[in-house]
């Protein structure tokens, strides 16, 4: 299957005081498009900084990173919040809703950036949140939902504008075993049936045997092995 | 959903603080309307090129005799002249009941200020041959509930008559509009022959000369020839524009435009202070969720603008109900008024409170703006 992202020799690195801690020196990988990786590690690892740097929300020193065969470590802030906006959905550990909002709110925030009407949006709304089996709860804000409603409404917002790559930052890791599971679950249901390409990164080996395959990365170098399996 | 509704919700997420930012910036900007309106009221009036004012030249509370009235009237240059009284006039109680009432000479008066007097002939007729007229301000009569052809005991707390009595009957015959800027800034106004009779002492005398020039081409020829003709004299004149002389007249109140500078300046300031630390405070709050937005996909710049817009929003929400308390306020005062200087809302006013709310706006809101729009995702994101 074809390549959807490819990190070569990245470079990324932090000051901390007159410190520099190195996070990556020359990473090299490649996710193939409809891929669920698992990606695990010890805290401090760097498995946070890779999900920003494919997610745009951070650059790399050095290097090249490429989604779907163009680079986009080199675009400016305004071009990467749009690619962001049309290729990326993001699932937080802590779902990151506004709390002013309702659920199909929070579910139509990216829908705000596309030049679709009000009736084609509320479509989607309506169907992201029914994928996620909260369509009863549309009207509901955040505080009058559980952990694990308001982790499905994130994901209803992660995949509402049709993005090809879901990057999900321990999304399970404020939950309960049962309700874990549950949107472990659907995140296989959208890798699986929508074809959706998602890396996770998470502590939890359970978690991780719902992807396809894990990853371990430690202090900024992946498991040679597995890389190339 | 819209950029419109995230900004009202973000706005009304604490509704009790919002409530209380929106009741200080009601507050100065109803003190602004309010000051700003009354300082118009009580300075502009109907005022033409051509009239003119004589008073004395020491002060114009002290009166001119009659016969200065006849010499300026003759003057070469001046088409008709009238002379007024002050009255010291009130209704049944000395402080609620006071009032502007001018003893004015009904047929000269008129011929002065008759594009502010839209009278019935019946009317004008009765005030000029009826002794004791009267002819009152439309809400001064609505106030009190003076119907026409009723007698009004009017007091006058500076004349007396032969009897001791302070007391005058008036007839009303009638009343008249006073619509913003109109240049009867007087409540009541009686004969002036009826009034010259029945006085103790005074008499002959009159407060002040008010003349139509025949062209305002001729105005300073003519104030010179007044003035001139009475320098030296034991009353001496001082002749000016009508303007002038109720600006003059204005400024006995204070210096309004500095009154409401100064007053309407610290309000501003406090609820600048309190507005801009609470709209910082307010974003700051929220910043994991502007770190969200950015990671959603909004750019910097759609993010600035929605935290301007909601300081916006928020200063045009006060300064509007502000503006309309003052504009009420200002009616029902308007209503309840016992004449003089028409008070009323100045349109005029909106204009500087939209100009002074987006200004006001776009102060308050730049700094968490700024804030917001150079905020980095990953450090908004790392902050739980």
């Amino acid at each position: 299957m074809a390549d959807l992202i490819r990190l070569t020799d990245v470079e990324k690195s932090y000051t901390r005081g007159k410190e520099k801690i190195v996070i990556f020196d020359k990473l090299t990988m490649h996710i193939e498009n409809g891929d669920f990786v698992a990606i695990m590690g010890p805290s401090g690892s760097g498995k946070t900084t890779l999900l920003n740097l494919l997610g745009g929300t951070d650059r790399p020193d050095k290097g090249t990173i490429e989604f779907g065969g163009a680079r986009i470590d080199a675009l400016k802030e305004n071009e990467l919040a749009k690619w962001r906006s049309a290729n990326v959905g993001f699932i937080f550990q802590f779902y990151n809703l506004m709390p002013i909002l309702t659920a199909a709110q929070n579910v139509e925030l990216p829908l705000m950036l596309t030049n679709l009407s009000a009736q084609k949006r509320r479509d989607n709304v309506a169907t992201a949140l029914k994928v996620v089996g909260l369509e009863d709860r549309a009207r509901h804000r955040p505080r009058e939902l559980s952990g694990g409603q308001q982790q499905r409404v994130a994901i209803a917002r992660a995949i509402v504008a049709d993005p090809k790559l879901l990057l999900c930052d321990e999304p399970t890791g404020d939950l309960d075993r049962t309700t874990a599971d549950e949107i472990l679950g659907t995140l296989q249901l959208l890798n699986r049936q929508l074809g959706k390409t998602i890396l996770m990164v998470t502590h939890d080996a359970a978690a991780a045997k719902f992807a396809k395959r894990t990853l371990h990365l430690d202090k900024g170098r992946f498991n040679e092995k597995e890389l190339a399996a | 959903m819209n950029d419109l509704v995230l900004m009202r919700k973000n706005l009304f997420r604490r509704p009790v603080r919002t409530i209380l930012l929106i009741v200080s910036i009601l507050i100065a900007f109803l003190i602004f309307s309010a000051t700003m309106s009354f300082s118009k009221s009580i300075t502009t009036f109907n005022s033409k090129p051509n009239r003119m004012v004589t008073v004395s030249k020491i002060n114009f509370t002290e009166s001119l005799p009659i016969a200065h009235y006849d010499k300026i009237a003759r003057t070469e240059g001046v088409s008709v002249a009238t002379h007024l009284n002050w009255f010291g006039g009130y209704y049944q109680d000395p402080v609620k009941g006071f009032m502007p009432v001018f003893a004015v000479d009904p047929e000269t008066y008129y011929e002065v200020y008759k594009e502010d007097l839209p009278l019935a002939e019946n009317v004008k007729q009765a005030f000029f041959t009826e002794r004791t007229a009267m002819l009152a301000a439309e809400p001064v009569a609505a106030k009190w509930g003076w119907k026409v052809g009723q007698k009004v005991p009017m007091n006058s707390n500076i004349f007396s008559q032969a009897d001791g009595s302070h007391v005058w009957d008036f007839t009303l015959v009638g009343t008249f509009p006073t619509p913003p800027g109109s240049s009867q800034t007087g409540s009541v106004l009686v004969g002036y022959k009826y009034f010259n009779e029945t006085i103790s002492f005074g008499r002959d005398h009159i407060g002040w000369i008010s003349f139509l020039t025949k062209s305002a081409a001729l105005n300073d020829q003519v104030v010179n020839a007044i003035d001139q003709r009475f320098a030296n004299s034991a009353d001496e004149t001082s002749t000016q524009d009508e303007a002038a002389f109720n600006k003059a007249f204005a400024a006995q109140l204070g210096n309004i435009g500095l009154v409401v500078t100064l007053v309407v300046g610290a309000a501003f300031a406090a609820i600048l202070l309190i507005v801009g630390t609470t709209m910082v405070l307010a974003v700051r709050e929220r910043t994991q969720e502007v770190g969200v937005m950015k990671t959603l996909g909004f750019t910097s710049g759609r993010v600035l603008r929605m935290v301007l817009g909601e300081s916006l929003l928020l200063t045009l929400i006060g300064a509007g109900l502000g503006t309309g308390l003052a504009a009420l306020a200002l009616s029902l005062a308007s209503g309840g008024s016992s004449g003089g200087p028409p008070i009323y809302f100045d349109l005029s006013v909106i204009k500087w409170c939209v100009l002074i709310a987006l200004a006001f706006g776009l102060v308050t809101g730049l700094l968490p703006a700024i804030s917001a729009y150079r905020l980095k995702i990953i450090d908004a994101l790392a902050r739980r």
